[in-house]
């Protein structure tokens, strides 16, 4: 617990859309980070948010205002920093059009340095253009890294309760 | 929910410390501010201190200063010095506890149990400042 309050420095990086170039990157962060190797998971993301519209490398206004699934990824050139998907679903739980934060991964190396928040900030921006308000996600309980993570950016605990039941 | 007292003395006295870059407070100025008592106050801030989040400034102008990591240190690390969040996960009994009854009461206190346990963890003092600030 010592050290107080050592900040790296905010790294610089840009946000877009993910291109199929960026995929074998997020595979390897996510690799890193979970333990877990899952290419067609990734893939298979991939080809349905990013790369089944019409609109595929382009999310600059006015056509973003019709994009409402997003892959998106922060570089350093050509370098994959980190990524984060969400989307704007509507009416599922009983609940009014929101964006849900399905997925978000930094490298390892580079944690603390401003890269998620980037992220987090490029996905409600686009959020916003498409029309929502309101921002939110799904943890499971025992992944406190991740819950700080989106407890330091402002979020707090929803509206909703999730059930479950062994079948 | 509510925590035990030297808790609460504890999670003020961090808050204050780390709000500011090398603030340092002697115990009867935080005392005041939360209307505690100053010796129960520097019992909590010597358990604080055994593990390394403050640390006792000597000499005139002396008092405590934090000496943890805001971005690390999470809610739970300090409540846990001072009491349990989850008896029942750790096997605490009482009457009734083998009964299906018992049992059926001891799976919704360890649900609400779970739930604390992971909102202490994933609060750390620098998220708790933001929110204090949020709410000047």
């Amino acid at each position: 617990m010592a050290n107080p309050q050592v900040k790296q420095s905010e790294r610089k990086c840009t946000v877009r859309l993910a291109k199929a170039t960026d995929i074998p990157q997020v595979i390897a962060i996510d690799t890193e980070n979970t333990g877990l190797s899952k290419a067609e998971y990734w893939e298979d993301l991939f080809e349905r948010y990013n790369n089944r519209s019409i609109d595929t490398d382009d999310d600059t206004q006015p056509k973003s205002v019709k994009r409402y699934r997003f892959f998106l990824v922060a570089c350093d050139g050509d370098k994959v920093l980190g990524f984060i998907i969400g989307e704007v679903r509507a009416w599922e739980f009983g609940s009014p059009p929101c964006g849900w934060i399905f997925a978000v991964g930094v490298r390892n190396n580079i944690r603390q340095g401003g890269v998620g928040h980037v992220l987090l900030e490029a996905l409600n921006d686009r959020f916003r253009k498409a029309g929502v308000n309101k921002v939110r996600t799904m943890l499971a309980r025992d992944d406190t890294l991740i819950m700080s993570f989106f407890r330091s950016q402002g979020m707090m605990a929803g509206p909703f309760i999730q059930f479950e039941k062994d079948l | 929910m509510k925590l035990q007292k030297a808790t609460r003395c504890a999670l003020f006295a961090i808050l204050e410390l780390a709000s500011g870059q090398d603030r340092q407070l002697s115990a009867n100025e935080i005392a005041e501010k939360y209307g505690i008592s100053t010796n129960h106050l520097a019992k909590v801030l010597r358990s604080l201190g055994r593990v390394g989040l403050v640390e006792a400034v000597r000499g005139a102008g002396g008092g405590y200063r934090f000496s943890g990591n805001r971005r690390r240190t999470t809610l739970l690390d300090i409540i846990q010095l001072f009491e349990t969040i989850d008896p029942i996960r750790n096997g605490e009994r009482e009457d009734g506890d083998d009964t299906a009854e018992g049992k059926g009461l001891c799976q919704v206190l360890m649900e609400i149990e779970d739930t604390a346990r992971a909102t202490f963890a994933s609060i750390t003092l620098d998220t708790m400042l933001k929110l204090v600030e949020k709410n000047r």
